[in-house]
């Protein structure tokens, strides 16, 4: 048998049909859905008469619309519209009988932080959600992407995806990375060297030592910013600290099937001599820590960069750049250190998890943040923000300055009252710096937690070499 | 799902690269549990001020574009979030057709849901489509799925390539769930076998 990668065993394992031209019916393991890409798809349902084919195997929770100040229970605190997708929601979980985590339950959070917390999550899995972050779950060694609506309605009905095998990619993050660079620079060094578009048409695996080193929580913030390299998916094979991560879970295989599940995930990785069409390929030790400065996720730099000029760029990334140092308020020349930071947003299904909230609390401990600086950690779950209480981050948080909020997607994408106002500039631990991303005309620098809360603390960003 | 067959309309020329599905329609409008009514906040942020006023520089503002088909856009077109909104906001608006050199993958997979055909090109032909739409509504283009054809306003005509299975479909508008439920046999088999095999699923 000719050897195979991680991504074409999982493939393999979830094939239910094959058309003469390589079009494929894959089997869904896990639908995971939230409140913003799934109304439509549940009124399609309705309006053909069809059912929710595995309800067992179809997840929902709220996230995008759900405030994260206290009293969220009452409903003033949302807007109309907001109230009505989520209500949405609670009656279609309802009518089709769907596993559901409401907004008062303490393990709604992120869809993507309350899968794998939950067990639903599982290597050699095929997980979609109507959500590009989809991608966070491979580093379990599943296979996961996001999806439209259209293609959620379908999934619903026929617990199926209607798709063509990807190309194989291969990223190595070989040796060790230095102090103060976390999984979060890794993501983001790979997408300042492929851009955005750089990963269209693969599913990437991430290898080496400096990824085996991360632990779940690192790996899934490497996977979950693969989607803003342009890939389907991105895979970690799974280890030993997988199966720690996923044993005892609520939903994960129990004694009797236990044994049989860590045999097959055992089998999840490439073997040798497999066949990758990309291979790409960075030394842990190079890696700084980095920071957008544009409004596209490849704008990045080391943070001892200085911002670019559109004369250092070619082709359509000229125009891009000068409307990108317009839309930022950037000078060429600039010292990203030099530049000032309003607020700090702390969150989200790249960095929303404890180990985030842990580096943050050693930043932060025992300081103020700035006089005037806005500073906010929304917990990626309920149950995270629990475990951050009971280890007392959140009270090491809230004597710095922060506020400790409930859990949500919040102000990654601004869809709830947590929103930037024009022309505010935001240190944000998220994965999106788009124009208007977090708020009208807002401006945003993507960076790891430890940065973030650096920055909160000095007012600009910040070498987090320097602080340690 | 409507068909798409062949398209003759005016092509709006977008030069800019990576323009994301946040450009494309702003989250503000995803809030509606509707499929339909996106088409005015199509590129909302670049083509209002916040006031609701018409940003008159912006291309689907101009006279000349207002009532255009097809979008020529930069690389990279359509990265960002699965949102469908966006391919619903495009064809609400009438574009039925978008040409770039790429697009992101969920994006591109959307399209074809809602009868919008997204056609790949080498960057010297999309230079040479966006120098055409440039010419404004005098100029018009024509795109032909069934010949996988497009031909600028001077009778220049171009190749594209276009999965057969997508193509079926659109040139058909088929209802995917429709040919997938025609398969459950293959599925019931599947989950029966799967199920034996990985019961902790």
């Amino acid at each position: 048998m000719s050897p195979k990668t991680l991504y074409d065993k999982i493939w393999d394992a979830h094939v239910a049909d094959e058309a003469d031209d390589g079009t494929c019916l894959l089997y869904i393991d896990r639908h995971l859905v939230h409140e913003v890409t799934s109304p439509q798809a549940f009124e399609g349902l309705r309006m053909t008469g069809r059912t929710v084919r595995a309800p067992d195997k179809t997840i929902a929770v709220p996230d995008h619309n759900v405030p994260t100040t206290a009293g969220r229970e009452d409903p003033s605190q949302m807007t109309e519209e907001s109230r009505i997708q989520v209500g949405a929601l609670d009656s279609n979980a309802r009518e089709f009988g769907i596993h559901y985590y409401p907004m008062d339950d303490v393990r709604q959070g992120i869809v993507h932080i309350v899968g794998p917390e939950q067990g639903w999550t599982l290597p050699g899995m095929t997980v979609v959600c109507g959500d590009s972050h989809t991608a966070t779950h491979g580093a379990f060694g599943a296979l996961a992407h996001g999806i439209g609506t259209s293609e959620v309605e379908h999934v619903l009905a026929t617990q199926t995806l209607i798709q063509k095998k990807s190309k194989n990619m291969k990223v190595e993050i070989t040796g060790k990375l230095m102090p103060g660079v976390t999984a979060k620079d890794i993501t983001m060094a790979v997408i300042g060297e492929t851009g955005t578009g750089g990963g269209t048409g693969y599913v990437i695996e991430y290898c080496g030592e400096a990824i085996r080193d991360l632990s779940m929580e690192g790996r899934m913030t490497v996977c979950n910013m693969a989607i803003e390299g342009g890939a389907r998916a991105g895979l970690i094979a799974p280890d030993e600290k997988t199966f720690e991560y996923v044993k005892g879970r609520p939903h994960a295989p129990k004694a009797g099937q236990w044994e049989n599940a860590l045999a097959w995930w055992k089998t999840l990785y490439t073997d040798e001599g497999a066949h990758f069409d990309k291979m790409i390929t960075l030394k842990g030790e190079d890696i700084q820590p980095v920071v957008t400065w544009g409004t596209s996720p490849e704008d990045v730099l080391p943070i001892t960069a200085n911002v670019p000029s559109p004369d250092d760029f070619t082709g359509g990334k000229v125009d891009a750049v000068k409307r990108a140092l317009d839309y930022m308020g950037l000078t060429p020349g600039q010292k990203m250190t030099d530049i000032q930071i309003d607020t700090v947003f702390i969150g989200s299904c790249t960095n929303g998890r404890i180990e985030d909230f842990r580096a943050v609390a050693e930043v932060v401990k025992g300081k103020k943040i700035k006089e005037g600086m806005r500073a906010m950690i929304v917990p990626g779950s309920g149950l995270v923000r629990a475990q951050a209480e009971e280890e007392g981050l959140a009270d090491i948080f809230i004597e710095a300055g922060f506020e400790w909020r409930l859990a949500g997607c919040s102000m990654c994408l601004a869809m709830n009252p947590d929103q930037l106002s024009e022309g505010e500039r935001c240190a944000a631990t998220s994965n999106r710096n788009f124009e208007g991303r977090q708020g009208y005309k807002g401006r945003t620098h993507l960076v790891s937690p430890a940065m973030a809360a650096a920055a909160a603390i000095t007012g600009h960003l910040t070498d987090i070499r320097d602080m340690i | 799902m409507e068909k798409f067959e062949k398209l003759s309309g005016i092509a709006a020329p977008m030069p800019l690269v990576n323009i994301d599905t946040d450009m494309i329609i702003p989250k503000i409008f995803l809030k509606s549990i509707q499929r339909t009514g996106f088409g005015k906040n199509l590129f909302d942020e670049m083509r209002y001020t916040r006031d609701g006023a018409e940003i008159e520089d912006f291309v689907l503002n101009k006279p000349a574009y207002r009532e255009a088909q097809i979008l020529v856009a930069g690389d990279n077109f359509g990265c960002g979030s699965s949102r469908e909104h966006a391919p619903w906001a495009i064809a609400d608006f009438g574009i039925k057709a978008v040409i770039s050199t790429s697009f992101a993958d969920i994006f591109f997979n959307n399209c074809f849901k809602n009868g919008i055909l997204p056609i790949v090109m080498p960057q010297e032909v999309v230079d040479v489509l966006m120098k055409d739409a440039e010419k404004g509504a005098n100029a018009r283009m024509d795109v032909d799925l069934e010949a996988q054809t497009v031909t600028t306003s001077d009778g220049e005509v171009f190749a594209f390539e276009v999965d057969a299975f997508k193509k079926h479909c659109l040139l058909e508008g088929l209802d995917d769930i429709g040919l997938t439920m025609a398969k459950e046999k293959s599925i019931d088999a599947f989950e029966a076998t799967a199920s034996q095999a990985r019961p902790w699923v």
